[in-house]
């Protein structure tokens, strides 16, 4: 068993780097580093603009490869380069994920516990009006992606302003915190307020998607001689329901949670450029936009050992709540 | 448990006096018409379809014309769905736009369903290398963030056709059916049919084309349904941040980022009418792709066996 993990996870810290290596060449071969200096009014002298190429190690001139070996080199000793603001990476790394952290876990959270609630409440209700509600109401979000979900929630958030009328808005769209706000609670509601709308729009999509596979488990769950014999020996219905059914339908879906969770942290992208946070979805885009190839590996490498975690994690997971599988 | 193979019941129909549409494909169209939400979608996609493709009829204007006279105009006659603030007919840019992403969508799904059938079955029938190839390459794009690598790769595709975006989405789409099709296919290689065609001496690949590919042709053709809906958005999303379809062309995520910027704004349709076309071809695209595994699936519990 113990070879059996180790080799696994050799394999996937093999898959890591080749992805983070083909991320790293893609890049490095996809972007003008050098046009974003030239297109500058006035251009930037050339000793200055090969000087800084130099020292982001993003010099065309230079081979790809060798490139390439000087940017592993560097990774291997922990250090990640420098942006296109010659930034540290680790430094400017260290700032957005905590920006990203902040977004996402609550969203995170809220969305695991209701998609599972919601999904077992229809199981049990099944094809009563409630049920074909919430599947129609499900339909309606998978159909909105997030880019038409974020903007619409601003949409509404401008009208709910409006109507509600007052001299500071009442629902905020527009970075983390209000920099007027005092006091801790001042704080504290100035970032909840802020907090609102970002995460409507990671949630939604995620409670859609979890409710919807929780239904289907539990309806599994539901006609099982385990649960009669629960009820049989005297608990109640909601009990037996809450401790034998919804813990035996939620293990699958635990797999789902895990994945999607962790790779929320990555890919909150769209919320993060529409409601104005400066985490890793917008530094990546940046990025991208600045022919920054050091901060796109790194974003890179991120997401990829979030995928690793997010494998074993799941494994993990299914093993403390199924107590049919030993590790 | 088995499903009825096309073979099977071609074969049976000669001798046995039924009406016509009896086959495995009038079964399906029949379980597949009594689903009020499947039927819904496939109208409504028909007529988006038309509606992107008659719909420049409906207006004079082209989607890269600009009305000077009339900037950020609101739903007129002659603007259907107004201007932006450069005097862009939104109608005009909606209408094309959705031309351009429902052939990606097709093109698309065609590509990353098709090839994720052929490598699906491949890994699985000729095990060794090949499988252990396939596996490894499958393991190592779900590793990739593809939608991460196709931001990163989006300028070797600037200045070409909007065409590229086809193939280039379609490599990062293709993992998770093939694994499914793989897990169908090892499964359905040792049955005694394929065994029978094999020791007869047929060849690998016919036997994969007449006797695999029918077999799991369900859950290839709805996932090429679902995958169109997925091709989409993904297409949009790019579009969108800008990654994707840039000017002159315009696509839906490019029309949604122009009205997006209005949202918050007094011209707030100006994102509510393309997003709302996006939002029903999704729409229209799951509920046909939800029919349709009701209806192939044998088993499923929303269709009776008839």
């Amino acid at each position: 068993m113990g070879a059996f993990i180790v080799r696994r996870l050799l394999n996937y810290v093999v898959l890591v780097f080749v992805a983070t290596s083909l991320a790293y060449l893609g890049a490095a071969t996809a972007f003008h580093p050098k046009d974003m200096y030239l297109q500058k009014n006035p251009p930037t002298p050339a000793v200055v603009m090969y000087h800084e190429l130099n020292e982001r190690n993003d010099n065309p001139d230079k081979p790809v490869l060798e490139r390439y070996a000087h940017w592993v080199d560097g990774v291997a000793h922990g250090d990640f380069g420098q942006t296109w603001q010659l930034d540290s990476v680790s430094k400017h790394f260290s700032i957005s994920v905590w920006v990203t952290v902040r977004l996402v876990t609550v969203a995170a959270v809220i969305s695991a516990v209701a998609g599972i609630l919601i999904g077992s409440f229809q199981a049990v209700r099944q094809y009563k009006f409630s049920d074909h509600a919430i599947t129609f109401g499900s339909y309606i979000i998978f159909a909105m992606p997030v880019f038409v979900l974020a903007p619409l929630l601003k949409l509404v958030a401008v009208q709910v302003n409006k109507a509600v009328g007052g001299n500071t808005p009442l629902l905020q769209y527009q970075g983390e915190i209000d920099p007027d706000a005092t006091g801790f609670w001042g704080q504290l509601f100035s970032r909840a307020d802020h907090l609102l709308l970002p995460t409507i729009s990671l949630s939604l999509g995620l409670i859609a998607f979890y409710s919807r596979y929780q239904r289907g488990q539990m309806l599994d769950v539901l006609g099982s001689d385990f649960l009669r014999t629960a009820r049989a020996k005297g608990l109640s219905k909601t009990r037996a329901i809450l401790k034998h059914g919804v813990r035996t339908a939620v293990i699958p879906v635990m797999t789902l949670v895990t994945y999607s969770t962790i790779l929320t942290f990555a890919g909150a992208i769209i919320t993060e450029r529409v409601f104005g946070w400066n985490g890793l979805g917008s530094w990546f885009t940046d990025a991208t936009n600045h022919s920054d190839v050091n901060s796109v590996a790194v974003i890179t490498l991120f997401s990829a050992v979030l995928v690793l975690i997010a494998g074993m994690l799941s494994d993990i997971i299914t093993a403390v709540l199924d107590p049919r599988v030993r590790l | 448990m088995t499903a009825p193979t096309a073979a099977d019941t071609e074969s049976v129909q000669p001798l046995a006096a039924v009406p016509a549409r009896s086959g495995r494909a009038g079964l399906v169209w029949r379980r597949f018409r009594r689903n009020k939400f499947a039927m819904v979608g496939l109208v409504g996609l028909v007529l988006l379809f038309l509606f992107a493709f008659l719909g420049p009829l409906l207006t004079h204007w082209s989607p890269t014309d600009i009305d000077l006279v009339n900037t950020q105009s609101g739903p007129t006659g002659d603007h259907l769905f107004g201007t932006d603030d450069v005097g862009h007919d939104m109608f005009a840019q909606t209408v094309n736009g959705m031309q351009k992403s429902l052939i990606i969508g097709l093109l698309v799904a065609l590509l990353s369903t098709g090839s994720a059938g052929l490598l699906g079955t491949a890994a699985a029938y000729f095990g060794g290398w090949w499988e252990k190839v396939i596996v490894w390459l499958t393991d190592l794009f779900l590793v990739v963030p593809s939608l991460l690598m196709l931001i990163i790769l989006s300028p070797y595709f600037q200045g070409t056709s909007w065409l590229v975006l086809v193939p280039m989405i379609a490599l990062f789409s293709w993992m998770i059916t093939s694994r499914v099709v793989r897990g169908m296919t090892l499964t359905i290689r040792e049955r005694e049919f394929v065994r029978a065609a094999r020791y007869m001496g047929v060849p690998a690949w016919t036997i994969i084309a007449r006797h695999i590919i029918p077999n799991i042709s369900s859950i290839l053709i709805v996932d090429f349904t679902l995958n169109v809906g997925a091709a989409i958005v993904t297409e949009s999303f790019l579009s969108f941040l800008g990654f994707g379809i840039r000017t002159p062309n315009v696509s839906l995520g490019t029309v949604i980022n122009d009205g997006a910027q209005f949202a918050s704004t007094d011209q707030w349709y100006l994102f509510v009418f393309p997003a709302s076309v996006l939002v029903l071809i999704i729409l229209c695209v799951n509920f046909i792709g939800d029919g349709l595994r009701d209806a192939l699936d044998p088993n499923s519990t929303g269709a009776s066996a008839r």
